[in-house]
């Protein structure tokens, strides 16, 4: 039987969730993969805003604040669960994405860029100066979610850093489900079609304000659930979730791996996340390193690593 | 009323390294449609090296021109290195280019000079001027001088020489421009030397008043951008006038609203300016072709 | 059939536009009724795109009126008029290059398929039912215009000449009462410039109503039911083919601006 592109897509993250760990040389291995989870759905937001609607955010990091601080804010202040704080950042994500995107989205390349990286400084501005509600720059507490103690009692006994890597593993695939499915459905046709014509999509009925909306407040929702994994497994979040670099490092991880596809941009956010993890001894070289990365890439390789890597094995092939 | 002048004079005086980014980001876009996000880092290198020189045991005029000359020739390098072969390139590998530069540089400059904060004597003295209740402090003249003299000679050099029109002929018209023989790649070579040559000057300028460190570029090239939109992308007049006004209107917030948020000041300008005047003070209207 | 017949489907009003104070199509007027094949010509630069544009909503005239079944849809953004049976194609191709060629023919029946953002996120029956009808069209679309063995293809890698059709095809999903066809022959060889000749026939003849720009004379003159000449921006004759082609004027700035071309 030949798989379809998304089942294969869905497979392969599948055996990786599940076999990586039989490779793991200790337990911090399983932090490193959560992480690389986490920027992994962040990051497959960005494939469907930039990769098939075309629509640039550099301020997408700001929404992963959202996530983050309704996880460390909403339990604290209104006893909310925070299972559903994750739900209620979403919700707001979303809701301020429709409210910022309605006017911003009219514009294009570095306008848009620039208009989303204003959007993003000023999410981190609230967040380092209202101390009263958010305690500034050093950062808050966030509860603990809780499901790794239902999963206990229910005789399934993991330790922390694995059951956040199973719990962000499988939201990572659950993530890649929603948005393989949108790409074949009538919404990522449309998204996509805007993005090879905008005027072409217009006159076959396209209403370009709204479909680009739609995408923006998809990938905030994303960017948002990223952020509420990361405070939630970290048990503590800093306003560095929302800063000007954490939105340049998911634009960087989706164009590295290959923004046009789920898995490459999957791959990207592996290699990002990685590459400091290699750097520790070197860590004074990370931001240069950063830098040099995604110059290289965009001058060498400019559809993204996995989509190169994968012509230059077809063409081996042929 | 004196409060209001001081506000004014601090406004002007950082308005003023906003006002050079602004013209860096013109000239580099209107030759070659590039926003350079990097152009910030410029500034930053202006000022540290001119710093390095100096506590090297250089004399300060001369620290200075070697820290403009070492940028300008980094500009060089990067339109070399990583703009040119990019050419054609979609507007997001454009810009994920320029703040991989602007990264990189940072990397690299964190590396060399430290994280610390970095600062050397200004040119004539500490001792503030009084005007009007309030005081300005020598360097601040230095300053708007500096950004008007910048501003004059580009308009003499992109009016008056042979040179700078074949710059304005790039920037109307690429493939005419290479039609009638006008050399596209030096021009857009020329345009980043220029630009990063400006930004250092801001650079040198700025740092006895706003001090240094690895940092603070981003910082100016964003409100350098709001001030180049403010005054209509690719016009020098209004990249000066914009960047005069985001220095002020940022001045003006920190005093009278909040000095927290004194920063996105520039952000809400940018906002401002896109949804309501989308080619800005002096812009010129587009159509699109199909 | 005489023009007179049925009621105007699209009627163009004292239209006019202005880039930076240059009038480029200045008080035009013509009407188009269902089933008419009416043809714009002009020499070069007479403003034949331009007065394209402004019919389907992509620029905003400075004077004049659009009427589409009644209705005043001047001005109307290009979307609205789609939903309101107004479909076009482009002179210079606009395709969605990096679609496949199905998926750029599935895209013309955007307005049949869309539906709820959560049905197509979780993939619902309903979301796939919707895809799955407009797929079925999209297919039958591209065997009518021959282009159904290369479906799976990416779009970006087709001759110009298939190209072509598949813009007309993607204009042919959207179900169109008015058709605008802005030079479709041009780039096409002898063959297929036939080829896209019957589709339009066949196209005017299910009672579509259809605008033509074209630069192939005889195209013209053979399928065109009027002809609205245009020159400087300015209509400066009108009527049927035969009428047209002896009007000193078109002769003289129309046919004499091909000769001295030629």
């Amino acid at each position: 039987m030949k798989l379809t592109p998304k089942s294969a897509t869905l497979l392969v993250l599948a055996v990786l969730v599940a076999l990586s760990p039989l490779f793991f040389p200790s337990g911090y291995y399983y932090r490193v993969g959560a992480l690389i989870f986490v920027n992994g759905i962040a990051v497959t937001g960005i494939v469907i805003l930039t990769g098939w609607a075309g629509q640039i955010s550099l301020g997408h990091a700001g929404f992963a604040g959202i996530g983050a601080y309704a996880c460390a804010l909403a339990p604290a202040h209104w006893s909310l669960h925070p299972a559903l704080a994750v739900v209620l950042g979403a919700a707001i994500s979303a809701l301020l994405a429709w409210l910022v995107g309605r006017p911003i989205l009219r514009l294009r390349g570095y306008y848009l860029g620039v208009a989303t990286l204003g959007f993003g400084i000023l999410v981190s501005m609230v967040l380092n100066n209202e101390r009263d509600l958010t305690r500034g720059p050093d950062g808050i507490e966030v509860p603990e979610l809780g499901l790794r103690a239902l999963l206990k009692g229910w005789g399934l006994d993991l330790s922390n850093g694995q059951f956040w890597y199973f719990f962000c593993g499988l939201c990572l695939i659950a993530g890649a489900w929603l948005a393989l499915n949108l790409y074949n459905s009538p919404t990522g046709r449309a998204l996509r079609a805007l993005h090879g014509s905008e005027v072409a999509a217009r006159t076959v009925g396209v209403d370009l304000a709204r479909m680009k909306l739609q995408a923006f407040m998809i990938s905030a929702v994303y960017a948002s659930v990223s952020g509420s994994l990361l405070a939630l497994q970290n048990k503590f979040i800093t306003p560095d979730v929302a800063g000007f670099m954490h939105s340049i490092e998911m634009v960087t991880m989706a164009v590295l791996g290959g923004v046009g596809s789920v898995l490459g941009a999957i791959f990207g956010a592996g290699a990002l996340t990685l590459l400091p993890q290699a750097l520790t001894v070197f860590a004074e070289y990370e931001q240069m390193v950063l830098g040099l990365v995604m110059m290289l890439v965009m001058i060498f390789l400019r559809e993204g690593l996995l989509p190169s890597i994968l012509r230059k094995l077809r063409g081996r092939g042929e | 009323m004196s409060e209001l002048i001081q506000f004014l004079f601090s406004g002007v005086t950082v308005g003023a390294v906003y006002a050079l980014v602004a013209l860096g980001f013109t000239i580099i876009y209107n030759a070659s449609d590039v926003v350079n996000f990097a152009q910030g880092e410029f500034v930053m290198l202006g000022g540290m090296i001119t710093w390095f020189a100096h506590e090297a045991g250089l004399p300060l005029p001369l620290a200075a021109l070697i820290a403009i000359v070492l940028t300008s020739a980094l500009g060089v390098a990067m339109n070399k290195l990583a703009i040119e072969p990019a050419r054609g390139a979609p507007v997001v590998s454009l810009i994920i280019i320029t703040i991989g530069a602007s990264i990189f540089i940072q990397g690299t400059a964190q590396l060399v000079f430290g994280k610390q904060i970095h600062t050397f004597p200004a040119f004539s003295g500490d001792t503030p001027i009084h005007v009007g209740g309030a005081t300005i402090l020598p360097q601040s003249l230095w300053m708007i001088a500096g950004a008007l003299a910048v501003f004059l000679a580009l308009w003499l050099f992109f009016s008056r020489t042979l040179l700078g029109r074949a710059v304005m002929a790039t920037a109307n018209n690429r493939l005419a421009a290479q039609l009638v023989g006008i050399n596209t790649n030096f021009v857009m070579t020329l345009s980043f030397a220029l630009s990063a040559a400006i930004g250092a000057l801001g650079g040198v300028l700025a740092t006895p008043v706003t001090l240094t460190a690895y940092g603070v570029g981003i910082g100016f090239a964003l409100k350098g951008f709001a001030g180049a939109m403010l005054g209509g992308m690719g016009n020098p007049k209004g990249a000066l006038l914009g960047g005069f006004l985001i220095g002020l209107i940022e001045a003006l917030t920190a005093g009278y609203l909040s000095s927290q948020y004194k920063d996105a000041v520039a952000f809400v300008v940018i906002l401002l300016v896109l949804f309501f005047l989308p080619q800005g003070l002096f812009g010129r209207k587009t159509t699109d072709r199909v | 059939m005489t023009r007179s017949d049925k009621e105007t489907l699209l009627s163009v009003e004292g239209l006019g536009i202005a880039f930076g104070g240059l009038k480029a199509v200045n008080n035009v007027s013509f009407g188009v009724r269902p089933g008419e094949i009416v043809s714009i010509i002009g020499p070069n630069g007479a403003g034949k795109t331009t007065l394209f544009n402004m019919i389907s909503g992509i620029y905003l005239p400075s004077m004049g009126q659009v009427t589409l079944s009644g209705e005043d849809v001047t001005g109307i953004a290009p979307h609205l008029l789609a939903r309101r049976g107004m479909s076009r194609t482009f002179q210079n191709l606009q395709i969605f290059q990096s679609m496949t060629v199905l998926e750029n023919a599935i895209a013309g029946y955007h307005l049949q398929e869309r539906g709820p953002v959560l049905a197509d996120l979780f993939g619902l029956p309903s979301s796939r039912a919707r895809a799955k009808r407009a797929e079925a069209g999209a297919r039958k679309l591209l065997e009518r215009v021959g282009l159904d063995r290369a479906a799976e293809r990416e779009a970006g890698n087709l001759s110009y000449g298939s190209l072509k059709r598949l813009e007309i095809a993607r204009a042919l999903a959207l179900d169109p009462k008015i058709l605008l066809l802005d030079e479709p022959a041009a780039g096409c060889n002898a063959v297929e410039t036939e080829e896209i000749d019957h589709l339009i026939a066949e196209v005017a003849a299910s009672g579509v109503a259809i605008l033509l720009v074209e630069h192939d004379m005889k195209m013209v003159m053979r399928i065109s039911n009027h002809i609205v000449v245009l020159d400087h921006g300015e209509k400066i004759a009108e009527g049927d083919p035969a009428t047209v082609s002896r009007n000193p004027a078109v002769v003289a700035a129309y046919l004499g601006a091909e000769n001295a071309d030629g």
